[in-house]
């Protein structure tokens, strides 16, 4: 089914449309076929116009089995399509999904949606006939009789998905290949012959900005981004980590592009993966690591260790549901704080969060940036969602990217002893490495005298460096550019986001302003420091909102650092912001202001 | 270009030694400061990186580059080390609560992965730092502050678990036994590969005399067994006594009525660990314990020759990434 929604989304940006996509899958690899737990859906939006979420609503619904219409059912929208298998619509299956009878007979679902049961399994067993494939193998290329159907439907070209069907299994096994291909013509030919939809649709091309266009998914992006950063820099990658959901894309992804000097290591432990990534900054090298929330709980003692070192490194948090084991398919935002606080001591690192699949490609080379300017480790808040979501995205000109600035200091002339804990303009310490002469220093974990480096445990020098930890990172606000507000720069409602949220937010906001309320959207990419005007933002609007996937951790932040009385849209449910959620939240919002507003002049 | 001839005393950092008057750990340093002339690296090339606990604090009295890090995490920072820069010669320093306690995991894999470092690991069978609990080493039975009614656990024998590892050299030494110690660690320096030396070390302060049967020069030679490669398993004050395999046990045999012959030869190159295995489970009283090299294979790969040797095949094969050429690949289309 992830196939299939790739294959859709795919096809529809060579169309020039824009698209969002939100795979949804269970956790366990094989859950139990036909039952509830075990559906994996995938939901694709595209259009003529520019979007930014996979939509709130369905317009269209396939399922194969009655577990699929059950779970998803409540998504689609009242008089939208339902196309059902209904050769997946029995007595067996019916069990399995623990319903009754048929849930397509039900007067709700005949009222509400435009049902069309197909006979799927039984027309593309039919249609290969003749290749001499076994029954099972036959049945298996029903899903892409589905979706040649769902192509007729919005009037898709099959090319694309032909010839991916081609590359993909043409070599290996060229009958699948071949079945495939004859089922995806066949539901495409029954769409065109049975007339039973009477009508489909054309979705015209959207006006994006001119440029060349890629499909990319977040974990690419970020993988991309860093082997940029690592171009950029003059320094190869050394990428450590320990596997886990959603962030294994990653490796994935990283370990195909050993060409560009990248080096990973499948670490024994989630803590050991942060260590190792530590050793190569220590040797000059470009270290990161990545997980998700439980592994960076584990990690959390050895980034202590980085930001007392003082070297480069890239925390990667690929967010999802907590706490514990919590929800690892599904994504949520309540990591903020973990990224924030959760070391022992004053341990200040930089965060930042991507805002969309694309963003990832810019947010890790500003990371790798602002960790070698910095000296210091730096945290990347991504989620589940955008990192599985894909969009189209603009293919950058790397020869117009800035490059990054390394410098390891050589030899020093005259005898004066080398400080490795002498600082720049950054508050920077040199990144001094093994193997230059005259340069013999010892880092560790123990409280350092400052310029130095030695072990000191005198009370004013303690209190003097953990000042300048902290100045460091909070110096970073200056160098980075100014919050931009989206809408209204000042006025009735501020709504403020970050991360994955972003798409869900910005329709909501567009929506808002459309129907005339006075309302700003502020989309945060940097989390630690905030931008240094952001203060002024906030104190710009009569009602400041925070829209997070958590229970209120940025609000937190922010009343904490501004004293501003921000409200909250909190969300924890393993799913994204719907967009109406948002902009029913920011109606009440304007109404209660109408209403003090009448009131106060009432006086 | 000559290299300076060095001398012990270079490689002494200014820092002042804060071990505590007495330690087993200030003949380690002597030692390491004493071979370390002698491998003709440069000090900018020698990187020494520890965990947490007395042992631990060593990098900071090497005039080389270090790094004191967290606790039995030592073996991960080197990993990271050693995989990007092979060019040097990386040290782990660790005692026997931070690599068999805390640190076992990554110590295990360390030794699985065939890295290219040495590890001293500095056994006291206790805690010093934390003043006097029992470690991962303590005897049963032994009587600390966090075991007032004698410890319960089964001590790990870190020979044998690097045996099992199938770690390609092993080895023991003892801290009061200086030429031994030097020879030792002089070995693991020139072995390519994970090389692991344990050396008994006195913890005068929270367990004296706990390894006195090898540590004191009057009782050594009756408790501990040098092994040399090649050489019948010989031990005593008189050199009367022998190591004999009998069936699939070892035993001790005396001379007077066993001919030497018959002793079991010390093979350290066998890549079959059993024997080795066989020699590390020898312990006090019933056995004389073995030091020396226990097991030196050459020729396994290297963890960090493989890792960049991978880069360098996939840069001849493919060519040199390009990075525009990465960003654009796959499906594309323009919008005008």
């Amino acid at each position: 089914m992830q196939l299939l929604g790739t294959q859709l989304t795919n096809t529809s940006a060579l169309a020039g449309n824009d698209v969002a996509t939100f795979p949804d899958f269970p956790a366990e690899i094989r859950a139990p076929r036909g039952t509830r737990a075990g559906v994996s859906g995938f939901q694709v939006q595209f259009a003529s116009e520019e979007i930014f979420t996979p939509g709130d609503q369905l317009d269209a619904l396939v399922v194969m089995n009655p577990a699929a219409l059950v779970t998803n059912i409540g998504d689609l929208r009242k008089g939208g399509i339902l196309i059902a298998n209904e050769d997946g619509f029995n007595e067996k299956e019916y069990k399995l999904a623990k319903v009754a009878s048929d849930p397509l007979e039900a007067e709700t679902i005949q009222e509400s949606y435009r049902v069309f049961r197909v006979p799927m399994t039984r027309l593309t067993r039919d249609a290969v006939a003749e290749l001499g494939l076994g029954n099972k193998e036959a049945e298996r290329c029903k899903n892409f009789f589905a979706m040649g159907l769902v192509y007729w439907l919005f009037g898709r070209s099959l090319e694309p998905t032909q010839k991916f069907i081609r590359d993909k299994f043409a070599k290996k096994m060229p009958e699948v290949a071949k079945a495939n291909e004859v089922a995806l013509q066949a539901g495409w030919s029954y769409g065109e012959t049975t007339e039973a939809f009477g009508l489909s649709y054309r979705v015209e091309a959207a006006h994006l900005e001119p440029g060349t266009y890629r499909n990319i998914m977040g974990n690419q992006a970020i993988a991309m981004g860093l082997i940029a950063a690592s171009s950029l820099s003059g320094k190869e990658l050394f990428y450590s980590t320990y596997p886990i959901t959603p962030a294994s894309d990653i490796l994935h992804e990283l370990t195909r592009y050993k060409n560009f000097g990248v080096r990973t290591f499948q670490a024994e432990d989630e803590i050991a993966a942060c260590g190792a990534a530590i050793g190569a900054a220590f040797g000059g090298g470009m270290g990161v690591t990545a997980s998700s929330g439980p592994g960076i709980a584990l990690k959390a003692e050895a980034m202590g260790l980085g930001v007392m070192l003082e070297l480069p490194l890239i925390v990667i948090n690929v967010q999802r549901g907590g706490p514990s084991t919590g929800l690892p398919t599904k994504t949520e935002q309540s990591d903020l704080l973990q990224a924030m606080f959760a070391r022992n001591g004053e341990a200040p690192m930089p965060i930042l969060a991507p805002q969309s699949p694309g963003d990832c490609f810019h947010i890790a080379v500003e990371a790798w940036r602002i960790a070698v300017e910095c000296m210091v480790p730096v945290m990347i808040l991504s989620d589940g969602y955008i990192a599985n979501g894909s969009e189209p995205w603009k293919i950058p000109d790397v020869s117009q990217y800035p490059r990054i600035n390394v410098v390891h200091p050589e030899m020093p002339e005259g005898d004066a002893p080398f400080m490795p804990y002498e600082r720049d303009e950054n508050l920077a310490r040199p990144w001094a490495i093994p193997g230059t002469p005259g340069l013999m220093h010892r880092v560790g974990g123990l409280e350092k005298e400052d310029r130095t480096g030695n072990i000191s445990y005198d009370p004013a020098n303690h209190q003097h460096m953990v000042n300048t930890r902290a100045r460091k990172v909070a110096e970073i606000a200056e160098r980075i550019p100014p919050q931009q507000v989206w809408g209204e720069p000042a006025g009735d409602i501020l709504l403020i986001s970050w991360g994955g949220t972003f798409g869900a937010c910005h329709s909501a906001v567009l929506a808002c302003r459309k129907a005339g309320l006075s309302v700003g959207h502020a989309h945060l990419r940097y989390l630690n420091p905030f931008p240094a005007n952001l203060g002024e933002i906030l104190h710009g609007f009569k009602t400041v909102v925070v829209a997070e996937l958590n229970s209120g951790q940025l609000r937190m932040l922010l009343r904490a650092k501004y004293l501003v009385d921000c409200e909250g849209i909190n969300k924890v449910q393993g799913k994204p912001f719907a967009v109406h959620e948002l902009v029913d939240e920011i109606k009440v919002r304007a109404k209660a202001l109408h209403a003090d507003a009448v009131h106060q002049r009432s006086h | 270009m000559t290299l300076p001839v060095l001398k012990a005393a270079d490689f002494a950092s200014t820092q002042e030694v804060r071990w505590c008057p007495g330690c087993g750990d200030y003949s380690i340093l002597a030692q390491m400061k004493k071979v370390l002339p002698d491998l003709g690296v440069p000090r900018e090339k020698i990187v020494f990186i520890s965990g947490i606990g007395c042992s631990s604090r060593f990098p900071y009295y090497m005039n080389t580059y270090g790094m004191h890090s967290i606790h039995g995490r030592a073996p991960t920072f080197a990993t990271g080390l050693k995989s990007t820069r092979p060019d040097l010669m990386v040290w782990v320093i660790t005692g026997d609560g931070d690599a068999l306690s805390i640190g076992g995991n990554h110590f295990i894999h360390l030794l699985r992965r065939n890295l290219d470092v040495n590890i001293v690991l500095f056994n006291n069978r206790i805690y010093g730092l934390t003043k006097g609990q029992y470690s991962p080493t303590s005897v049963e039975g032994q009587v600390t502050k966090s075991t007032p009614m004698g410890a319960i656990d089964h001590p790990i024998n870190p020979l044998s678990l690097a045996l099992g590892a199938e770690a390609t050299f092993v080895a023991r030494s003892i801290d009061a036994y200086v030429t031994h110690l030097g020879e030792t660690l002089k070995r693991a320096a020139e072995h390519k590969g994970t090389s692991l030396v344990e050396v008994y070390q006195n913890c005068n302060v929270f367990n004296d005399g706990a390894m006195a049967y090898a540590q004191e020069k009057g009782q050594r030679a009756d408790n501990v067994i040098e092994l040399e490669h090649g050489k019948p398993l010989i031990f005593g004050k008189d050199r009367d006594k022998g190591i004999r395999l009998i069936g699939t046990h070892l035993a001790v045999v005396s001379l007077k009525d066993t001919a030497i012959d018959d002793l079991l030869i010390h093979d350290e190159r066998d890549p079959n660990p059993s024997l080795q295995m066989m020699l590390a489970r020898m312990r006090h009283p019933e056995m004389p314990e073995p030091i020396g090299v226990l097991r030196a294979v050459a020729g396994v790969p290297t963890y960090d020759d493989q890792i960049n040797h991978q880069v360098e095949l996939a840069k001849t094969q493919r060519g040199i990434g390009d990075l525009q050429a990465l960003v654009s690949a796959g499906e594309t289309w323009v919008v005008p």
